[in-house]
């Protein structure tokens, strides 16, 4: 038999001892003081142990008082909800004036946004001696007029280079993009899509004639596969997108779709 | 005879509005007649040209005749009997109100219904505090505040009688009120489960101790409750969604309106539901009998002062004598309903289930449909912030009154059905006439949207009150 039971059956037998409710009730009025004593004199990690322990504890005690509390809370008042309407608003979604008003103010003031609203408003503007290198030229590279683009650019199928002794833009064949990973916003998919040209670079405009993507550039990008119908039902498939990083860092453009 | 003798002539013929012709043949006068000897001529005929009645005149096709026949007549047919319809008028006339008498603070929250008692001369308003507060009209001044309810209360009914007010609240619970005392009679009747949308006390001609009273919840169910036993009589389940209005008739019959597409006809004594009314496209929002004044009022005559006949029997006498006469004007019982798919029903509950005709113009919900006194028109008020007038008998589109900038909330004819007021979400009440169908006179002082609005049934004081939480009554 194990120990515990011999003192279980003890106690059936001759009940407790006779000063035990006694020495409960003094243990459980000093519990308090021990408690508190031993939570001053521990010291570094056996503290921290034991007041997290019994902050719980407490969080615990708090709320089962609440609990009881309200239990015994006899009739509650319930105060009515303020902003009363009659009885033909309440089924219908209630839009005060002041609400209607300002709404109407941000409305406009969105639609007049509407047309420069892009994902990224704000763009570094990118100087001509960053995006230009000078190339020297002539037989003892004396003349400086010819420039080669430092950054990402595309270039349309047709164009064909013009011969070397005209051409005051070179646009590296190791920049040039054709593709790029377009974000549809609304539903979070990345898709790789061919560039159409490039809409604006708001650096400059020449860099836009020139095709030069930089960060917050609009390219427009052929979006047939993605199945795009207009209002009238036919097929979308050229679309805006603004560039969102650094493809001259990167290696490869990223843009997000302009909904 | 110099005049007879420069204008053509015309034969008139006068015809009641229940087609009674009046006079055997027709008369011969000038074109140029104008209405105030029409009037002569027509009160001749009646027989009561010492006591002149005044009467307004309108063609067949429902043109009235304004000024003289010659002037409000494009083409004259001088072979054939001019055919006037006469309609006397009310002896009465009701001034405009054009100012604010008072305007009374006390209720904590907005003030979402307010009514005058049958006879004018109680007021009885409820409000988002959860109380209801009768007025003194002479003074102006609070009366009884009426605590019990524990939620906004939504719904005020004075009993045809005026000694009792029913208010219902958030809660779905009714209590009744004695007006003079402001204390509560008999228990709370609870058994809605959902906020009250409407009460409807029986008419009095039907029911001369107001014993009856139904009620419509949000709950879809309808009950017809005893408010001596404090019990319910009959429950009337069957519509499918929120019952939005209930109106019971003279007839012993409960109209109903509800968000499911449907006006059902209830018969009270067995509460069988003797017809299901189908046609709109969206909520039926509110209804409106052309007896609604005339229950209202019951056996207070507003020509004679509103006094309250002394015993039980010649109340309801009176009650009956009052119903029966109006009922023979409009010639029968017609409702109207007004829906949030922008248009109204005309109906002739009692003799068919298809609507007589469908009434389109609004370009908003209706909010509120209301008969006029004299239940000749019809004015609806719509979100689209425009009242719309309608004929009363066809339903056909008379007027547009506009001139409020939000939504319309709630209108109130006048007790003479010569002028109505409104009130509106842009904090003002507008009053409108009828005669030249136009803005009479603005009435700006609300603070905030006007949700409540009634004319006294005798016709000296509009109140109205809003979400700026004071009630103002308003007088000549």
């Amino acid at each position: 038999m194990p120990q515990n039971e011999h003192i279980e059956l003890h106690r059936k037998r001759h009940g407790r001892r006779l000063d035990y409710e006694e020495r409960l009730r003094k243990k459980q009025a000093r519990a308090a003081h021990d408690r508190s004593q031993m939570a001053k004199t521990l010291r570094g990690h056996k503290a921290k142990l034991y007041h997290k322990k019994r902050y719980s504890e407490k969080v615990e005690m708090r709320k089962l008082l609440k609990q009881h509390e309200e239990k015994e809370q006899k009739n509650t008042v319930e105060q009515p909800d303020k902003g009363a309407i009659p009885a033909y608003l309440l089924d219908r979604q209630q839009q005060t004036t002041g609400t209607v008003l300002s709404n109407i103010i941000k409305q406009k003031r969105k639609q007049k946004a509407g047309k420069f609203n892009v994902p990224i408003p704000q763009v570094r503007a990118v100087s001509d001696a960053e995006a230009f290198k000078v190339v020297k030229t002539g037989k003892t590279n004396r003349k400086g007029w010819k420039r080669m683009v430092t950054k990402v650019t595309f270039v349309g199928e047709s164009f064909t280079r013009k011969p070397a002794k005209f051409e005051r833009f070179i646009r590296p064949m190791g920049l040039r993009f054709k593709k790029a990973h377009v974000t549809h916003p609304e539903l979070q998919t990345t898709f790789h899509l061919p560039i159409v040209g490039v809409k604006k670079n708001p650096s400059s405009q020449m860099y836009t004639s020139l095709g030069v993507i930089t960060k917050g550039t609009i390219i427009e990008v052929n979006v047939s596969e993605l199945g795009m119908v207009t209002q009238g039902g036919k097929v979308v498939w050229g679309k805006f997108a603004q560039v969102t990083n650094n493809p001259e860092n990167d290696g490869c453009i990223n843009a997000v779709l302009l909904i | 005879m110099e005049e007879n003798s420069t204008s053509p002539q015309i034969s008139v013929s006068f015809i009641s509005e229940d087609n009674e012709e009046l006079g055997a043949s027709g008369v011969l006068v000038p074109v140029d007649i104008s209405t105030e000897s029409l009037q002569i001529l027509c009160n001749q005929l009646l027989e009561n040209s010492d006591d002149p009645v005044p009467i307004s005149f309108f063609t067949d096709d429902g043109i009235e005749i304004v000024d003289s026949v010659r002037k409000s007549l494009d083409v004259i047919d001088f072979e054939k009997t001019l055919k006037l319809v006469y309609q006397p008028q009310a002896v009465f006339r009701v001034r405009p109100v054009t100012r604010c008498s008072s305007s009374i603070p006390g209720h904590g929250e907005p003030i979402i219904s307010a009514q005058f008692s049958p006879d004018g001369r109680g007021l009885a308003s409820g409000s988002g505090d959860s109380t209801m507060r009768i007025w003194d009209i002479e003074l102006e001044l609070p009366l009884h505040t009426c605590k019990a309810h524990k939620n906004w209360v939504l719904c005020i009914s004075w009993s045809p009688d005026a000694t009792k007010i029913a208010s219902a609240c958030k809660n779905g619970e009714i209590i009744i009120w004695n007006s003079q005392t402001g204390e509560q009679i008999g228990k709370t009747l609870k058994r809605h489960k959902q906020w009250v949308t409407s009460l409807a006390w029986q008419p009095l001609h039907k029911d001369p101790n107001c014993r009856f009273l139904a009620s419509s919840g949000k709950d879809s169910n309808i009950f017809i409750w005893d408010t001596v036993n404090g019990s319910v009589v009959r429950c009337l389940g069957g519509h499918t969604a929120s019952v939005t209005c209930l109106r019971w008739g003279g007839e012993g019959l409960l109209y109903s309106g509800s968000q499911d597409r449907t006006v059902k006809m209830w018969r009270s004594e067995d509460g069988v539901l003797c017809r299901t009314m189908t046609g709109h496209a969206h909520w039926v929002n509110t209804l409106a009998l052309n007896t609604d004044y005339v229950l209202r009022t019951s056996c207070f005559e507003p020509s004679k002062r509103c006094i309250k006949p002394s015993s039980v029997e010649e109340r309801q006498t009176v009650a009956k004598t009052r119903y029966d006469a109006a009922l023979k004007i409009a010639s029968g019982e017609r409702l109207v309903s007004g829906s949030d798919d922008f248009t109204l029903f005309f109906w002739n509950p009692k003799e068919s289930k298809q609507a007589v005709v469908r009434m389109t113009g609004h370009m908003q919900l209706v909010n509120q449909v209301v008969f006029s006194p004299d239940t000749r028109y019809v004015a609806s008020a719509s979100f689209d912030k425009s009242i719309k007038l309608w004929c009363g008998r066809s339903g056909k589109y008379i007027a547009t009154f506009r001139g409020h900038v939000g939504p319309v909330y709630q209108v109130a004819w006048s007790a003479d059905s010569r002028l109505l007021v409104s009130g509106s979400a842009d904090s003002t009440l507008k009053v409108f006439e009828l005669k030249t169908r136009s803005l009479y006179y603005d009435l700006p002082g609300h603070g905030d949207a006007v949700f409540t609005v009634d004319w006294s049934p005798e016709g000296t004081k509009v109140v109205s009150g809003g979400k700026d939480k004071v009630l103002k009554i308003w007088r000549q």
